[in-house]
């Protein structure tokens, strides 16, 4: 089952490496892994996607909980929480397919970033499935390139 | 803070931090990045700097030293080639959860990442392999680095910490701030255990017909040995113990039953097999232990003690576990236990009808000299008091079942890792730090190779280490495997022709040596060595050359895969 873990860490160099040297050497999957610094600059925040069952889950809690430079593991999957990931995509744009596009992109909440004579660049921000469907969907009308920024998560206000 | 006022340079902080840290021993290696601090130690008496002649040999010595002290080994090394000479005693002291503090030099800050002469990236490098590292990058914070990475090392489940200090750093100047105490909030381990979890496994206890005490390392380490000794005559529970608990319990006493796993006693498996409660405390459910996870401890209800909360759960599902230190949860035990136990003499007198079925044994009747004849002669003329350090390979296991262990701190041996060339520098180490016991060191043709040339640290300081070297003219155990499970094919095993005479280049090296061929000579030959004090002494101990370790359970394999003897007898030698 997919997880995803929220990881406090001491804000400096080699906190990420850390982690992600651990992943790799637990043979642990990483689907994404996104940092950045929180409300306090001493401390960054990770969010980290990954999958297993709940042994392999636990294990994952605990390894983290273990590395020195990590203050706090919260696994958000069963609570309530926010979860979004930025989507930058660039479009073959064609007079054919022009409209089809920007209705799309509307479909979508999505917002154009970027228009050339050829191309189009438009930025979605959702849940990584929303972000899953919108490449889907996008696909047809031909992606010359497209970055993700894996997902964030927070928990959900009282 | 505690300012001493004094502005110093970091050469100079690094030292007097190893002097507020209680350090004996620096073993170390000088370099281009360390010259500093070598000028600082030429003038400095407190502190013993014992030079090795290899980084590796550094790394064991600071964890021979730990393992037989319990305080943390501290190694110096310069960066580049010194720093990665000392990846794998990093990495064995990783495996088996010893404390020690590694301080490698490094080039100067500026030039970090550009390729410079001597640089590698060593804390990159040492991260899977150590408990914590950190690299330093303003003199300022010098002091309190030195201060977490002891902290680091010898709290909660101990381990090697790195400390990368870059050569600026060690010529820079500024006032030395000594933390009289380390804050790190990503770091709090479970030393006390949960009461309520304590109160259930009494309850288990009191309950179990058929109980029994697996002990590791971590029982050693926790300094709990003679709470375990008072639980388990209390309760009248048999202890079987990983290579790395022997001695946690005495192996004279009526309810050991020596070491379980791969090359335990046959009774002991057959305990694990049988029992309806596993208390397993400080040990981590090794695959060298468990083989077979699905058949392992089948009918039992299982405890698991451990300091560390990934080892919970991680090889096998335990129905209670209780995180926290060692000494603590069977102290704990001890006062909530009531005094009075269940009736366990069937289950006492079936576990000695296993060891009477199938005691440890070996061939004697020919007048050929055996490994085990050896080991079980030391154990006698030591009276179980020795330290006793191991390398790795057969005569490794035929230590742990030919040599009577009673007390803690008594096996230093490669656990996790396995790795050959341990022993010497090991056995070196050890015997910095123990004076009044005598240090052994059972060592194969093979592996007393791979670090020889720290004879030369044991002959220069007068070491009165013993070296009984077992020369099976083989790498024996990769022999055994090939024999067992790979056809007879033994492809590159035999030294018999390639290995020097270690009697002669003991002595270049100025160490005293003999060679024995037969029992009765070795026996001749362990007195003389165990009475001789005046620096190293290596015995050559020509033993068999086919002989096999058993019991033996496959890897991967069942208790009723257990190996017994050698199957085939026309191979026998
Ligand atoms: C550094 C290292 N390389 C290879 C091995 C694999 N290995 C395990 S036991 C062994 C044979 C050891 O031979 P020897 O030192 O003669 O001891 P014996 O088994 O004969 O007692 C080998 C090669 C190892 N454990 N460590
Ligand atoms: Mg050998």
């Amino acid at each position: 089952m997919k997880h995803i873990i929220s990881v406090l860490v001491e804000n400096k160099f080699g906190s990420l490496n850390q982690v992600a040297a651990m992943f790799s050497a637990r043979g642990f999957n990483l689907e994404s892994i996104s940092i950045g610094e929180t409300e306090d600059r001493e401390i960054s925040r990770m969010t980290i996607v990954t999958r297993g069952d709940d042994q392999i889950i636990s294990q994952v809690l605990k390894q983290l909980n273990r590395l020195v430079d990590t203050i706090k593991v919260i696994d958000l999957t069963r609570q309530p929480h926010v979860e979004r990931e930025l989507l930058l995509m660039t479009l073959k744009l064609t007079k054919t397919q022009q409209h089809e596009i920007f209705e799309l992109i509307n479909v979508f909440k999505g917002k154009v970033v970027d228009i050339k004579q050829k191309s189009i660049t438009i930025e979605v921000i959702g849940s990584p499935d929303k972000i899953n469907t919108t490449i889907d969907i996008f696909r047809v009308y031909g992606i010359k390139e497209l970055a993700r920024s894996g997902a964030v998560a927070i928990h959900r206000g009282e | 803070m505690h300012s001493s006022g004094k502005t110093l340079n970091g050469s100079e902080i690094f030292i007097e931090c190893l002097r507020r840290e209680d350090v004996d021993y620096i073993f170390g290696y000088p370099g281009g990045s360390l010259l500093k601090v070598y000028e600082t130690l030429y003038d400095v008496n407190d502190i013993e700097h014992i030079l090795v002649r290899h980084e590796q040999g550094a790394t064991h010595m600071a964890e021979g030293y730990a393992r037989a002290t319990g305080k943390p080994g501290v190694v110096l090394v310069t960066s580049g080639p010194g720093a990665t000479n000392t990846v794998t005693g990093i990495a064995n002291a990783y495996m088996d959860s010893s404390p020690m503090v590694v301080f490698t030099g490094q080039v100067p800050s500026a030039l970090i990442g550009n390729d410079a002469f001597q640089e590698a990236d060593i804390v990159g490098i040492t991260r899977p392999i150590t408990k914590h590292n950190f690299l330093v990058k303003d003199v300022k914070e010098l002091a309190m680095t030195i201060r977490k990475a002891f902290y680091l090392a010898t709290t909660g489940r101990q381990g090697p910490v790195l400390v990368d200090m870059p050569k600026d750093i060690l010529n820079a100047s500024c006032t030395m701030d000594w933390p009289e105490t380390v804050e790190i909030r990503g770091f709090k381990p479970t030393i006390k255990c949960h009461i309520n979890q304590v109160e259930k496994a009494a309850q288990k206890i009191a309950q179990a017909k058929r109980p029994l005490l697996y002990i590791g390392g971590g029982v050693i380490s926790a300094e709990a040995s003679e709470e375990l000794r008072a639980l388990a005559i209390q309760q009248n529970i048999p202890v079987t113990m990983t290579l790395q608990g022997l001695g946690a319990f005495p192996g004279n006493h009526p309810l050991s039953m020596g070491m379980l796993g791969m090359h335990g006693t046959y009774w002991a498996n057959q305990a694990v097999n049988r029992c309806d409660l596993l208390i397993a405390v400080g040990a981590r459910f090794d695959d060298r232990v468990t083989g077979k996870i699905d058949t392992f401890a089948p009918q039992a209800y299982k405890i698991h003690n451990d300091i560390d909360p990934t080892n919970v759960d991680k090889n096998i599902q335990v129905d209670l576990p209780v995180v926290g230190d060692a000494k603590n949860f069977l102290a704990a035990l001890l006062d909530v236990m009531p005094g009075t136990q269940e009736n366990r003499d069937p289950w006492l007198a079936e576990i000695n009808a296993w060891r009477e079925q199938c005691p440890l044994s070996y061939s004697s009747e020919d007048n050929a000299l055996r490994t085990e004849f050896v080991i079980e002669e030391v154990s006698k003329q030591t009276k179980g008091n020795a330290v006793v350090v191991t390398d790795v390979g057969q005569h490794q296991m035929w230590t742990s079942q030919f040599y009577t262990f009673i007390n803690p701190r008594s096996i230093i041996t490669s656990g996790g890792l396995g790795t050959m060339g341990y022993g010497l520098p090991a056995a070196i180490g050890a015997a910095f730090g123990i004076k009044d016991r005598p240090v052994v060191l059972f060592c194969g043709d093979g592996g007393f190779m791979m670090n020889i040339q720290e004879l030369v640290t044991a002959v220069h300081h007068k070491i009165p280490i013993k070296i009984f070297l077992i020369n099976n003219s083989f790498l024996g155990m990769v022999r055994q495997w090939q024999e067992l499970f790979h056809q007879e094919k033994y492809s590159f095993t035999d030294l018999g022709s390639s290995n020097p005479d270690f009697v002669k280049v003991a002595e270049a090296f100025g160490c005293k040596a003999l060679m024995a061929d037969n029992p009765d000579g070795a026996k001749e030959a362990i007195k003389l060595a165990l009475a001789w004090n005046d620096g190293p002494i290596l015995v050559d101990f020509r033993v068999v050359k086919k002989d096999m370790v058993f019991p033996m359970v496959p890897a991967g394999g069942s208790i009723s895969d257990m190996l017994l003897a050698r199957l085939n007898p026309k191979t026998m030698v």
